[in-house]
């Protein structure tokens, strides 16, 4: 990698402007021009020109482009990054989501000018429903974490209407850190419950908790450890007997698809992440999509836009409605509709077998994986895996001094991205590998012998890694002392 | 089957590695009970061929931008996107990684965003940015809640009537659970009057929160207002027109203190709603109070300069119910557009494209009210984007001349604000003029109102 690199490129923009270069060059004005100073407020134009890098296009080109290069991503690597489902984002959505008609539809377009778009957004809330086992669904959250807190804001409605003040959400020890964060935002007290030695819910710890004051029970299935949470079904009893809401964290449901459903195992709401589970690209981080199905008592309380169908003789026609309770928008607009797009696609291309095949093979990969590497990166908790396994390095750390942190870093020498690590907290030393099932058994065995690999190293060595990397280990407690967030002159 | 790798003969080997006789086994962990009996209805798979000629046909449904001439504003507009955004946006090292969680992996991601972060600065005038938010109505919310940790207040925010009505509807749905009272001040001429803005700000108010150019395209007065917010203690929350910021002065300039915009114009396709960009940005002091990803300059063990993810003791994965916002990922892939954008562009191409869309709708403007029957709504100084007040119904009206070109969102589907644009707003057009709409498409815009308001005079 650092091989062949074009360093003076990949000077910051700002760098390698220079005065009087510009790239993009604009038509002369073809009405009337008058002076700005008739057309707008002497006192609020800008007294100068803005103060931007000045490139010429081959110099933005060069530079960006090798800048990528500095990147690893799905297309170029094996990606297997636990808890974000990193797998192969189809080349055909690209083409398609690019259509005209589809990329250059205005959101403010009359509905008889956006037929199409609405045809496909009703199709897509459909299928959302029926994998979710929940039939009412807002394609409106543009992310996970905000499919969280609409799913809460809904639920905080239905409450408020029903006339019951409940205040508290729940979540596991191990939920993702969005999940108390979106509870706080929709103005709940958060709960956080202490989980078994095994890494399922305590029973006891839930029943412990559980009140007239218990809101939502929030809940990630398959768990942060890669485990389908076997009691599920009690959890969803226990929860609804007090009146209570169970919400599915969609993270994981790369791992359940056509296996089982949140709303068949006593799910009232959930968020689906898009750009996991249904290959919208990760773009170095968002955009996503966190659409969110509910149970049919909840649907009158989502925010709007949603799409509805009307038939009349033979001929169907698509409108935007809100629910009549609707918590109101969450966002502006219908929703990121270029990620929901890609997703429809995707469940078009493969239809219920396909789906079903997807988990299978998530499932199979992953186990396999954990088998190849049980005997030197163990497992705590569980016997087999859903579709990622939390394995820890605390062995390897007191026999040899060789971290997480070390492997997760070599593995780039080698090529490979590195699991999310120290994660969930649960697990000293935690790498959480998630391979998906765009992977080959060829990738996977090549994987774990680089594993094994860099186990044998030297731990020296391996506490200064990554060595062919263009940087190395950044010093982060600089980053966050001497803060630095912005070029100056 | 799209997309999966092993063959039958792999997958049998790999089950024995894994010690179980078949797949179904390694699913025994999930209840019988709770497994679906049957296959999920979903329509039947497409191959790539079929799929392109399904998508074809619904795409030829829809009515798009480039197959008309669209007037169509209203916070998202069709600027112009130079090819080399696409060009960019389309590598696969940006569009198919994830958050730089690993930095010696990321640093073409970090980089760039660092350099958003500068370059939104720059564009501003304010002391940081953060990575980027979904979009612009959830960025003012954002606003909104930062300025309540800041000021410690609750108690009031004072919006004008002019913000975004989909902005204003987002914040409500997100302070309903709050007793935050929030006061909307009525625009009924397009655009507030700062005294009576002023008047309403006291010592419980968190935020005020001025849109400039605000929804109706008119400028509004920030200068004033957020002097008297900041003698009140309350922050100053501007909303911008990125493009306008080519030939107005910058929010920081007029005193805000967050500034929040819809990034989209910087190089992002309309697509129907998102995915846009949320820009955010403010002053040193509230840095740590800051919603989202921020990226810091730092040096490797080498010495050798570096970015990576910074000040993370804000964010929900470390704070968990005490984060600043619950965001988790920003909206990257958006941002390295915005990024190549405005490095495209430079100082002179904003001026430049700031200039003809304010001289294109002030022409506009002039031939759609030239013997049209039409009038300016408001008599406000407006940058690319204006009210026309129609003879009869909008709605009917934008109907009637659709054949020539979109006139823009009829303002009845809005919720406007109260008082005398509520009573009229059935009759109010919203017309935004880009740098890509021609002198003759104008022309032939206008051409057409006319004999359709002469038509409709004989009838």
């Amino acid at each position: 990698m650092t091989f062949m690199r074009n360093r003076q490129a990949t000077n910051l923009v700002f760098e390698l402007s220079q005065p009087g270069r510009r790239a993009a060059a604009y038509p002369a004005c073809d009405v009337p021009a008058r002076p700005l100073s008739e057309l707008l407020p002497s006192n609020q134009l800008a007294p100068q020109l803005p103060d931007l890098p000045e490139l010429t296009e081959p110099d933005v080109i060069r530079h960006f482009t090798n800048l990528s290069t500095l990147n690893m991503s799905v297309d170029t690597h094996f990606y297997p990054l636990g808890s974000c489902t990193m797998k192969y984002n189809p080349k055909r959505h690209e083409r398609l989501a690019s259509l005209p008609g589809l990329v250059d539809l205005h959101p403010y377009q009359t509905e008889d000018a956006q037929q199409g778009m609405l045809s496909i957004l009703f199709e897509l809330q459909q299928m959302l429903g029926e994998i979710a086992g929940l039939p009412a669904v807002s394609l409106q959250p543009a992310a996970g974490a905000h499919g969280e807190m609409t799913a809460l804001l809904t639920a905080a409605a239905y409450f408020h209407d029903r006339g019951e003040k409940r205040t508290k959400v729940l979540f596991p020890q191990s939920a993702h850190g969005t999940n108390p964060a979106s509870a706080a935002i929709a103005g709940f007290d958060c709960v956080q419950l202490k989980g078994q030695a095994d890494g399922f819910v305590d029973l006891a710890e839930l029943k412990a908790h559980l009140d007239d004051k218990t809101a939502v029970f929030m809940i990630t299935n398959p768990n942060t450890l890669g485990l389908f949470e076997r009691d599920i079904a009690k959890i969803s009893h226990l929860l609804h007997d007090v009146g209570g809401l169970v919400y599915i964290d969609g993270a994981n449901m790369n791992a359940i698809l056509g296996i089982t459903r949140p709303g068949d195992f006593g799910g009232d709401m959930m968020h689906y992440n898009v750009h996991k589970t249904f290959t919208g690209p990760h773009g170095s981080g968002g955009p996503g999509a966190g659409p969110i199905a509910v149970r049919d008592f909840l649907a009158d309380y989502l925010p709007g836009p949603i799409v509805t169908r009307t038939s009349s003789e033979g001929t169907d026609r698509f409108q935007l409605t809100t629910p009549t309770k609707s918590i109101g928008r969450v966002r502006s607009h219908f929703g990121n509709v270029g990620i929901l797009l890609r997703g429809y696609l995707y469940l078009r291309t493969l239809g219920a077998a396909g789906l079903k095949a997807v988990s299978e093979q998530a499932v199979l990969n992953a186990n396999y994986l954990r088998a190849k590497l049980e005997d030197v990166l163990p497992v705590p908790h569980g016997e087999r895996c859903m579709h990622e396994f939390v394995a820890s390095a605390q062995k390897s750390k007191t026999e040899k001094g060789i971290t997480a942190l070390d492997i997760a870093k070599r593995l780039l020498d080698y090529g490979y991205y590195a699991p999310t690590v120290y994660f969930p907290l649960v697990v000293p030393e935690a790498l959480m590998i998630e391979p998906t099932e765009t992977e080959s058994q060829q990738t996977l065995d090549a994987f774990a012998d680089t594993i094994r690999t860099i186990l044998n190293e030297p731990p020296e060595f391996l506490h200064s890694a990554p060595h062919a990397t263009p940087v190395s280990r950044p010093d982060e407690v600089k980053a966050g002392r001497q803060l630095v967030l912005r070029w100056k002159r | 089957m799209a997309y999966l790798f092993n063959t039958p003969e792999s997958q049998a080997d790999m089950l024995q590695t894994v010690g179980v006789g078949s797949i179904e086994e390694l699913f025994d962990q999930v209840p019988r009970e709770l497994r679906l009996d049957r296959p999920l209805q979903l329509p039947p798979p497409l191959s790539e061929i079929e799929l392109e000629s399904h998508l074809r046909d619904i795409a030829r449904q829809n009515v798009g931008a480039s197959g008309q001439v669209s007037f169509l504003g209203g916070g998202i507009y069709d600027h112009f996107i130079p090819a080399a955004v696409d060009a960019i946006a389309g590598r696969s090292e940006f569009y198919t990684s994830y958050t730089p969680y690993q930095a010696e992996a990321s640093q073409g991601s970090l980089q760039t965003f660092f350099e958003y972060q500068t370059l939104i600065c720059q564009l501003t005038g304010m002391d940081v940015s953060n990575a980027s938010l979904y979009e612009g109505a959830t960025a003012m919310v954002e606003a909104v809640l930062m300025a309540m940790r800041v000021t410690g207040r609750r108690g009031k925010v004072i919006v004008l009537g002019s913000v975004h009505p989909e902005y204003r509807n987002t914040l409500t749905t997100y302070l309903r659970h709050f007793d935050t009272e929030i006061v909307t001040v009525p625009t009924p001429h397009g655009t507030a009057d700062p005294g009576d803005v002023t008047s309403l700000i006291d010592d419980r108010t968190a935020a005020v929160i001025v849109q400039h150019p605000n929804f109706f395209g008119c400028l509004e007065s920030p200068r004033e207002i957020f002097a008297a917010a900041k003698q009140q203690g309350a922050l100053s929350i501007s909303v911008f027109d990125p493009i306008s910021l080519g030939i107005l002065e910058r929010p920081a300039d007029h005193g805000a203190d967050i500034a929040v915009a819809e990034g989209q114009s910087l190089g992002i396709p309309l697509q129907y709603g998102g995915p846009y960009l949320g820009i955010f940005a403010c002053r040193q002091e509230y840095l740590r109070q800051m919603p989202g990803r921020l990226i810091g300059e730092t040096v490797d063990r080498e010495g050798r300069r570096c970015f990576v993810l910074t000040l993370g003791t804000r964010e929900q994965h470390i704070r968990r119910d005490k984060a600043t916002s619950n965001i988790c990922t920003n909206q990257g892939l958006l941002a390295v557009r915005a990024t190549v954008y405005l490095s495209l562009l430079g100082p002179r191409g904003l001026r430049e494209i700031a200039e003809l869309c304010c001289q294109k709708a002030h022409y506009a403007a002039e031939q759609l009210t030239a013997n049209t029957g039409l009038k300016l709504a408001f008599d406000r100084p407006f940058f690319k984007e204006f009210v026309l007040r129609c003879p009869d119904d909008a709605a009917n009206f934008a109907h009637r001349v659709r054949s020539a070109g979109d006139i823009g969102p009829v303002l009845s589907r809005f919720s406007t604000p109260t008082g005398e644009l509520a009573a009229s707003a059935k009759s109010l057009l919203l017309v935004a003029v880009t740098e890509s709409r021609t002198k003759s498409q104008i022309d032939c815009l206008a051409k057409t109102i006319r004999s359709e308001c002469s038509s409709a005079t004989k009838k």
